[in-house]
């Protein structure tokens, strides 16, 4: 157990390579340049392709040629690279082949700021490019789980054909921890049965597209697509609990906003205040099953984001007003301090709290209250 | 009896395409394009090792005729897919098709940016002077004054810009190897184009980098006129706009010999 000091970009970065990544295409874009920079030099060493394209659009379409061929490949960027590269994910999504994508998110909309936040979580979870389809996200809060879930993440996208996604903030992004690095996986090219690379007198010819004329076709692909969801939805759920056996209140957060309220959550226990924490590791698919069966056991959730509540509406489906659910996020790069999560814990444990109230509203009234 | 048809055949469907009946409107200029690229595959014994890719616009449906691997591109990400297949799988051929709405328009960027980087690729571009498949708008190649389902008047170029040379332009990269335009408007200038697309194929099979074809090519259904009075439009109007020739050649494909 080999632990040294990386940093979270170039952590994926290295993970990814010994995942066995074969190709690269990026554009620079802060904070997840140093990903792009790191492959800059390690994937041509390695005999690996390595592209800087011209743009995120040209990345992802890179993304989606050499996907095709059904080789490892990966692409990152930060919030506004990836909304240009939604157009080449619909693409992927609708080809049925898989790529791993990773957003180290940054403040936002627009050109918005470098800061850490969490600000695109609907458009990985729930949107994004056209159409209908769902990616798996994978949120880590910690540079040993960035590698993990690097790592795991190819192995995802190719077992379901599909795109998998790494959401990470610019913090987890930036930060150096000690980590064990994973081992060097070698190189092996599978041969799939739908990869278009050459017929190589092989075989008959094997087409790549996303086109069904027929909306009677477009449908069965489409509930081709939402018959895997179902599988990845009872199959590939991924969390973290922590001091739930006892906990009154739990805390529903992920990636720095998850590890931010842990920090708080520990400070409450010394307190003798009884909440735990929920930390989705996938938060597509979300871990709603796992909130539900808390319903029965806990007084009530407090959801932490660093955003205005985009998780949130995830808890509280899951929830369905049972039990009173929380807010507490900050925007724009603000990364929130482990007194603010304690502050929300001391208020929504002394508090009387209804189940349905409207949280983001009262948030919203709080923010404001305190401008 | 079989001696004699064999003797009389002078021509045949080439090995490079399945036998699909293609889409295409009467006396559009795509089937002869294809026809020619499936020729070359076969004369240069590429079939098995080709990847080709897809355009979006009249088009989009190529990947139904050639009998080689095809991948469907985003309206005009061609030449950024072509180029993620090149660089995992550099022992491959691989061209794009593309029409002026795809590759002059919302592709300029990854046309510009993958001859600039000089990929070893193959890009056989189709200028007919509008959009096809979605009902003949002004493209970019669009003629001054003339009339589309968005320049209705004739194209101004006051408001709506000036033609956009794509040949001349691209030769202008140092990445660029190969750049020539062609006419198909009749059998000499078929004959022609038949024999740069080998240029451009023989260019990336010997590793000399990125090679382009463009086709002035017809839109009988869209220019509203009959296959025969736009074989005539390409050779009066569009070849004068858009001089045939050989934009650039690079010193190591002009030493080819085929």
């Amino acid at each position: 157990m080999t632990r040294e000091l990386w940093k979270g970009n170039e952590a994926i970065a290295e993970a990814a390579v010994r995942a066995g990544l074969e190709a690269y295409f990026g554009y620079p874009i802060t904070p997840q340049t140093e990903i792009l920079e790191y492959l800059s030099r390690r994937m041509p060493e390695l005999g690996r392709a390595f592209v800087q394209a011209e743009s995120e659009l040209g990345a992802i379409n890179m993304v989606y040629g050499a996907a095709c061929t059904g080789v490892r490949v990966m692409s990152s960027s930060s919030s506004p690279g990836m909304s240009l590269m939604m157009e080449g994910m619909s693409y992927i999504a609708g080809t049925e082949i898989p790529a791993v994508l990773v957003n180290v998110m940054r403040g936002g909309p627009g050109l918005g700021n470098i800061a850490p936040a969490q600000g695109d979580y609907n458009q990985a979870v729930h949107g994004g490019g056209h159409g209908d389809y769902h990616n798996i996200v994978l949120a880590p809060a910690s540079i040993q789980e960035a590698i993990d879930l690097t790592a795991l993440s190819f192995d995802l996208a190719e077992k379901y054909r599909m795109i998998c996604m790494i959401i990470l903030d610019g913090s987890i992004g930036q930060m150096m921890e000690p980590a064990q690095m994973l081992d060097m996986r070698p190189i092996q090219r599978k041969d799939w049965d739908w990869a278009t690379n050459g017929k190589m007198g092989k075989r008959e010819r094997r087409v790549l597209s996303s086109i069904y004329l027929d909306p009677a076709q477009e449908e069965k692909m489409n509930l081709r697509l939402l018959s895997r969801w179902k599988t990845i939805q009872r199959e590939e759920v991924r969390y973290k609990e922590y001091f739930l056996d006892d906990a009154e209140f739990v805390i529903v957060g992920f990636g720095t906003a998850g590890r931010v309220a842990l920090s708080a959550v520990r400070q409450a226990r010394e307190k003798g205040i009884k909440v735990g924490l929920l930390r989705p590791i996938t938060v597509s698919p979300f871990p709603a099953e796992a909130i539900e069966q808390l319903v029965g056991r806990v007084s009530g959730f407090l959801v932490t984001e660093m955003n205005s509540g985009q998780m949130l509406e995830d808890v509280r489906l899951a929830v369905k007003g049972r039990v009173p659910v929380e807010f507490y996020g900050r925007m724009g790069g603000v990364v929130p301090f482990t007194e603010e999560i304690m502050h929300e814990i001391e208020r929504i444990t002394t508090s009387k709290l209804s189940a349905t109230s409207n949280p983001r509203e009262e948030w919203y009234e709080r923010m404001v209250g305190m401008r | 009896m079989a001696t004699a048809i064999s003797n009389n055949l002078v021509y045949e469907r080439p090995k490079g395409f399945t036998e699909t009946p293609t889409h295409y409107c009467p006396g559009c200029t795509h089937g002869v394009a294809h026809h020619l690229i499936a020729e070359v595959l076969q004369e240069m014994d590429l079939i098995e090792k080709t990847i080709g890719v897809a355009p979006v616009g009249c088009s989009v449906f190529a990947y139904n005729y050639f009998d080689t691997d095809f991948v469907e591109a985003p309206h005009g990400r061609a030449p950024a897919m072509a180029t993620g297949i090149k660089h995992v799988l550099p022992d491959r051929i691989v061209f794009t098709y593309q029409g002026d709405g795809d590759l002059a328009s919302i592709g300029m960027g990854e046309i510009v940016h993958a001859a600039g980087r000089g990929e070893n690729l193959t890009v056989i571009f189709i200028n007919n002077a509008n959009f096809g498949m979605t009902g003949g708008q002004m493209a970019p190649t669009t003629l001054p004054g003339m009339k589309t389902t968005s320049s209705v008047k004739g194209r101004d170029v006051e408001t709506q810009g000036f033609p956009i040379r794509m040949a001349e332009m691209l030769a202008t990269l140092d990445g660029v190897s190969y750049c020539v335009r062609r006419s198909l408007h009749d059998p000499k200038n078929i004959r022609l184009a038949k024999k740069a697309i080998r240029m451009a194929f023989e260019t990336q099979a010997r590793g000399l980098g990125f090679s382009m074809v463009e086709l002035l090519s017809t839109c009988p259904t869209n220019w509203g006129m009959t296959p025969v009075d736009a074989l005539k439009f390409v050779e009066e109007q569009m070849v004068p706009a858009y001089p045939l020739g050989d934009y650039k050649v690079a010193a190591s494909v002009a030493e080819i010999k085929i």
